[in-house]
């Protein structure tokens, strides 16, 4: 895997992040859809080295990832805010206590610009709870800066056996659109 | 249905059986380090009752979730049987799964539900499946062509070898009856969590 670790002149956030997926041997994808994460979706749904499924709830998709992990394949959920917020109970009762270096990835919707009441008022419910289980979490807001925090928060997760939260802000992936 | 071994009884034709025997005659079938995932609750109580496999994972929490761990497993080593082992009342909560499951097709995975139609560790209180629900005709809706209930203990074995032969997946749901369980799951959930990789990764506890 290259060293580089400012990612490579004209690369997307969504192809850096399929590069150091793979650089870390990172092969299953849970994910349910997001219009931000649409362009990461169909990127890995493009390729065969990833298995890509979609599972009904962000619940669901962790339970899977978690079981693939014991059973020596690594993989990560890819979500929305308001998914990750149905989280709190798998993560209370699975994932922090049996030490699951547990991936996700999750689009930031409702902050900067979002006009969907809804995702506005669970947006501020996000980190409160990774807060309050000690999971550790970034929100990547620079194109130069995806591929040091991604690389980073996975060799971490898995050497510290312990979840990650890479957060993909608004100021990553909406500059220049006119609305989410 | 070309196997006769997933006849069409009704939930109601079901014999009602007993959990903790269902579990150690699934058990005592596991000769090729198959995995099992226990869901929470009396279920994985039984499961630990019936001798404390490496390949077993007991649920501590995540009440729902023993089907969609077990695929999971059964996606990274798809050359090992798997079983998920869970409540009525749990699958109600993740009804989902069953579709993920048939959608991704995993042959080597087999989910057993006991259903007594109640959610008897909180006090017995009566579930879904007490008065309209079917989990079965839910499971074949889902895609889960290989759905039948267990009419009796015979069937219930006869069953686990069709699963075991790795033509899944199978879905296998047993009336059961409200005795208490045979055990206590010890609760340290990572010493679960290492213990199980530990059996099923050639003695690592790390992927």
């Amino acid at each position: 895997m290259a060293e580089e670790m400012a990612g490579r002149a004209g690369e997307s956030w969504d192809e850096i992040v399929v590069r150091v997926l793979k650089g870390n041997e990172v092969k299953l994808v849970a994910y349910v859809p997001d219009k931000v994460l649409a362009p990461l979706i169909k990127r890995m749904q493009a390729d065969s080295w990833f298995t890509v499924i979609s599972p009904a709830r962000e619940e669901e998709a962790v339970g899977i990832v978690t079981g693939a992990y014991m059973a020596g394949l690594r993989g990560i959920v890819l979500m929305q805010t308001s998914g990750f917020t149905t989280l709190a109970n798998v993560l209370a009762s699975l994932t922090v206590p049996c030490q699951i270096p547990l991936l996700m990835m999750i689009s930031e919707r409702g902050t900067i610009g979002d006009h969907q009441l809804g995702q506005a008022i669970v947006c501020r419910t996000m980190r409160p709870i990774l807060e309050t289980l000690g999971i550790e979490h970034f929100a990547i807001q620079r194109p130069e800066d995806v591929e040091f925090v991604t690389d980073r928060m996975i060799k971490q997760a898995y050497s510290t056996q312990a979840a990650a939260a890479m957060i993909l802000s608004p100021l990553l992936t909406s500059r220049g659109k006119k609305s989410y | 249905m070309q196997d006769s071994i997933l006849i069409s009884t009704s939930r109601d034709a079901a014999k009602v059986m007993n959990r903790s025997d269902l579990t150690r005659r699934l058990v005592a079938r596991l000769k090729n380090e198959e995995a099992v995932v226990g869901g929470i609750g009396h279920t994985h109580f039984d499961l630990w009752a019936a001798g404390q496999r490496p390949q077993n994972f007991y649920m501590l929490g995540s009440m729902g979730l023993a089907a969609p761990i077990a695929l999971g497993v059964a996606m990274a080593q798809p050359r090992r049987q798997v079983f998920a082992l869970e409540g009525d009342g749990s699958l109600l909560m993740q009804l989902g799964a069953l579709g993920t499951i048939a959608a991704v097709n995993p042959k080597n995975l087999a989910v057993i539900v006991w259903d007594n139609g109640a959610y008897q560790i909180t006090g017995a209180q009566p579930t879904m499946t007490s008065t309209n629900v079917d989990l079965v005709a839910i499971a074949r809706g889902a895609g889960l062509a290989r759905s039948t209930w267990a009419k009796d203990e015979a069937h219930f074995e006869a069953l686990v070898d069709f699963a075991l032969k790795g033509d899944g997946p199978v879905f296998i749901c047993a009336r059961t009856d409200h005795q208490p369980p045979a055990g206590t799951t010890e609760r340290d959930a990572n010493k679960i969590r290492t213990r199980f990789m530990e059996g099923v990764l050639d003695g690592k506890s790390r992927a």
